[in-house]
């Protein structure tokens, strides 16, 4: 089971990873003669096969990757610089250099550094900013004009900030330093038996599977037809990573508590047929957005190009379209087939599942979706061994109020905590340091707790009750006031 | 148990936490024939904790109760015996993601101080990575050392007693990440970089005034790292509470009452937010930030060293 992951340090091909330039993020698969397209560039990543990650490229004017060596700064060591600007004026002449002008430097292909150096002496102005101006001036120009990349490893630190950044409604507002404090208060680590309910695009499972390193087990509790692990295959986690994730749909919750769950029945049973075609749908649907993803940037709904499949064949029928409506009958038959030993897979797997949910005794339970978190902890709580931690995100504070109240009243919890985390950047320069303009107005709330063992009977619900009241009714009082 | 492994039953030698209730917990030794006093009367060891299951409620002499909760870094960091200032749980949880551990990785730390990031490195890192950590204060790092001994992870970590800032870390050219909490981070940068490995890792210092920030910062772009970023995180801890607030007496007839305000919007009494007009209140649920809240840990500035 213990697998070095992560120890190659060279991009493959067929490698997950990710292109980073500036604060940018894009997850891509690593493939031969695949057009990228990435912060309106177009180009082929063939080149940067075989080199190091974290190696930074220069993409060159046919669309090829260059790496880039240290950076030689721009000598303009000879500096002159004003000390104010009572006399700079806004007359909108101050760059020589025309629209057109720089549009033909552009398209001879001239360097994107010696471009930036060009604007710096065409412009009037530059001499008479102050030293800090022109910092700046050159850090805005060579933004725009220095087209440089750097590719580096999936990790739960750039696929977060990236999803943040990028999609956040897909990962329901769950910001990155949110889900650092779900990690840490789960105690998510090797060898523990998680549960996981999340509809953030399989990120937070991600997250999960990294911490745990292919060591213990994974049961991820999803609703409709089947688990969305898009952001999941952007990690590249190895294969028997996947060993021990097991996947239980949430629908079969209420009758797995009441013991009316039957495995023998499930495959013919006209629902779980439904699933599967559902599930077909869904990779259609899938196939279409990660096409348009080459074509056209724009498109928010495009951030990642991975196929979202985890199925080989699958992959290859994305890649020849035109022979796959050819063989489209053939197709079907072996579809056909292919269903049936998909659902025969997906029993065995809910089988399995279903064996380690009723073991209740899970090392933790990590909450983080669209739906109202009530009911899915009362539930979910059910499968935890006492002594655990469970943490429950939500976009909103509110239903987090309730599920606290909720939780009290239900018992076999203790240390609840309803909790928010703010971020604050720094632009750290000499002489220059400040908080950023700009901070992130919301990343979501968590409950957190521990359960312990629930004791059934009313002499202790309201002996516990009592403890309930005996710390922090002071306290209580003295809030009220202050609120009234 | 271990605090790299749940256990099931409180067995001797372990460390538990007691649970009194409402925050309110303290570590304890279980030992055969050890007694702990609580404010609810004496635990016996013997008879009430071993072989007992973790998240059990065990009855104190005085007929009052606590529970005995497994050990965990977390539960660890808000219990240990301080012997320095230390990190709390929020700084931590970011950064284990910013420093990107996971289980396998080599991590340097210094200095050691209580132990508390130490404990929480350790537990991500189990059980294939490592954890190098420096102290320089002979005392605080055998202390240290007892400790890990004691939590049983002691083969995940090594402890050394020596300046940081003039003789490093002690290892080269092995590590994934560097983490630093001393008054001068801006010393150990050089010998951060060399105990990195070459193919490039991440750091991270923790500083609480800006002008160590800086002098960080620049001695890490001197060093050729990259991708620099200082921020800070902040803790809102919300107690959820039920509030009513008084309706006030516009001195309106009573039947005009059911017609007008705050009845309109909420006919039926269901749930809350709810009206009692008899008393004049509305009642609803609400979470109040705490009277006062931590506002400054210390900036965590992060980097990374890249290949050249």
């Amino acid at each position: 089971m213990a697998v070095e992951w992560g120890l190659s340090p060279r991009i493959c091909e067929g490698d997950c990873a990710v292109l980073k330039r500036g604060d940018v993020f894009k997850a891509v698969a690593v493939l031969r003669q695949r057009k990228i397209i990435f912060e309106k560039q177009g180009f082929y990543l063939d080149n940067a096969i075989g080199h190091v990650y974290g190696t930074t490229f220069e993409v060159t004017s046919d669309g090829n990757l260059q790496p880039k060596r240290q950076v030689e700064e721009t000598t303009t060591e000879t500096k002159e610089a004003g000390t104010d600007n009572r006399n700079i004026v806004d007359d909108g002449k101050s760059q020589k250099l025309t629209h057109d002008d720089i549009k033909a430097l552009k398209d001879k292909g001239i360097k994107g550094q010696e471009i930036v150096q060009q604007l710096i002496e065409n412009s009037t102005t530059f001499r008479d900013k102050t030293e800090f101006a022109q910092d700046k001036y050159i850090k805005k120009k060579k933004k725009k004009y220095e087209a440089v990349i750097t590719i580096v490893k999936p990790s739960t630190r750039i696929l977060s900030t990236m999803y943040y950044a990028r999609e956040p409604g897909k990962i329901i507002h769950l910001r990155y330093d949110t889900l650092a404090q779900m990690l840490t208060l789960g105690n998510v680590r090797a060898g523990n038996k998680m549960i996981v309910m999340e509809t953030c695009a399989g990120l937070v499972l991600g997250a999960v599977m990294e911490r745990m390193g292919g060591y213990g087990s994974i049961i991820q509790m999803y609703p409709g037809g089947g688990p969305i692990r898009a952001a999941t295959s952007c990690f590249g986690f190895p294969k028997p990573f996947f060993n021990n994730l097991h996947e239980f749909p949430l629908s079969k919750v209420d009758s797995l508590l009441c013991g009316t769950l039957s495995l023998e029945t499930l495959p013919s049973e006209p629902e779980d047929t439904a699933l599967t075609e559902e599930e077909t749908n869904g990779l259609v649907d899938e196939k279409q957005t990660s096409v348009q993803g080459t074509e056209e940037e724009s498109s928010a709904e495009t951030a990642m190009e991975i196929n979202q499949t985890e199925e080989q064949e699958t992959m290859d029928i994305n890649a020849e379209d035109a022979e796959f409506k050819e063989n489209k009958e053939r197709e079907n038959k072996e579809n056909v087939r292919e269903k049936q030993r998909k659902q025969w897979e997906r029993t065995k797997k809910l089988t399995e599942a279903a064996a380690l949910l009723r073991e209740k005794n899970a090392d933790g339970l990590l909450v983080a979706s669209k739906f109202h978190p009530t009911p899915l902890l009362l539930s979910l709580l059910e499968f935890v061994a006492p002594s655990r931690p469970f943490v429950v995100y939500c976009q909103y504070k509110e239903p987090l109020l309730e599920c606290y109240t909720k939780l009290r009243e239900r018992g076999g919890v203790v240390n609840l905590k309803l909790s928010e985390t703010w971020l604050r950047s720094y632009q750290v320069l000499p002489d220059r340091s400040h908080p950023k303009l700009t901070m992130s107005g919301g990343g979501g709330y968590i409950l957190s707790g521990i359960t312990v063992v629930l004791d059934k009977g009313k002499s202790d619900s309201s002996n516990l009750e009592a403890l309930k009241m005996e710390e922090p009714s002071s306290k209580r009082c003295k809030v009220q006031d202050l609120c009234c | 148990m271990s605090f790299v492994e749940y256990g099931d039953t409180i067995k001797d030698g372990d460390t538990a936490i007691v649970f009194l209730g409402h925050e309110s917990m303290f570590p304890v030794k279980v030992q055969h024939g050890g007694v702990t006093q609580t404010k609810y009367g004496v635990i016996r060891h013997s008879t009430d904790l071993i072989g007992k299951k973790y998240g059990s409620k065990v009855t104190c002499s005085k007929g009052g109760w606590v529970f005995i909760l497994h050990p965990t870094p977390e539960l660890w960091t808000v219990n240990l015996p301080h012997r320095t200032q230390i990190l709390y749980s929020t700084d931590i949880s970011v950064i284990t993601m910013m420093l990107e551990l996971k289980p396998g990785s080599i991590v340097c730390e210094s200095g050691t101080g209580s132990g508390s990031l130490s404990h929480a490195l350790i537990r991500t890192v189990a059980p294939t990575g490592h954890l190098y950590t420096v102290e320089f204060h002979q005392q605080r790092a055998e202390k240290a050392k007892e400790e890990f001994r004691e939590h049983g992870v002691e083969h995940l970590v090594t402890v050394t007693n020596q300046d940081v800032c003039k003789n490093g870390f002690g290892v080269s050219g092995i590590a994934d990440a560097v983490f630093l909490d001393i008054p001068s981070p801006w010393e150990a940068i050089g010998h951060a970089k060399s105990a990195l490995k070459a193919e490039g890792g991440r750091i991270c210092s923790f500083s609480p005034c800006i002008e160590q920030v800086q002098r960080t910062c620049l001695a890490m772009e001197e060093y050729g790292f990259t991708e620099i970023n200082t921020l800070e995180i902040l803790l809102r801890v919300y107690n959820v509470r039920t509030i009513s607030l008084q309706i006030p007496d516009l001195g309106k007839a009573a039947e005009d009452n059911s017609s007008a305000g705050f009845d309109s919007s909420n006919p039926s009494n269901q749930g809350s937010p709810g009206t009692n007009l008899q008393q004049g209140t509305v009642q609803f649920k609400s979470g109040v930030p705490l009277k006062e809240m931590v506002g400054h840990t210390g900036y965590l500035t992060f980097a990374t060293k890249s290949l050249f």
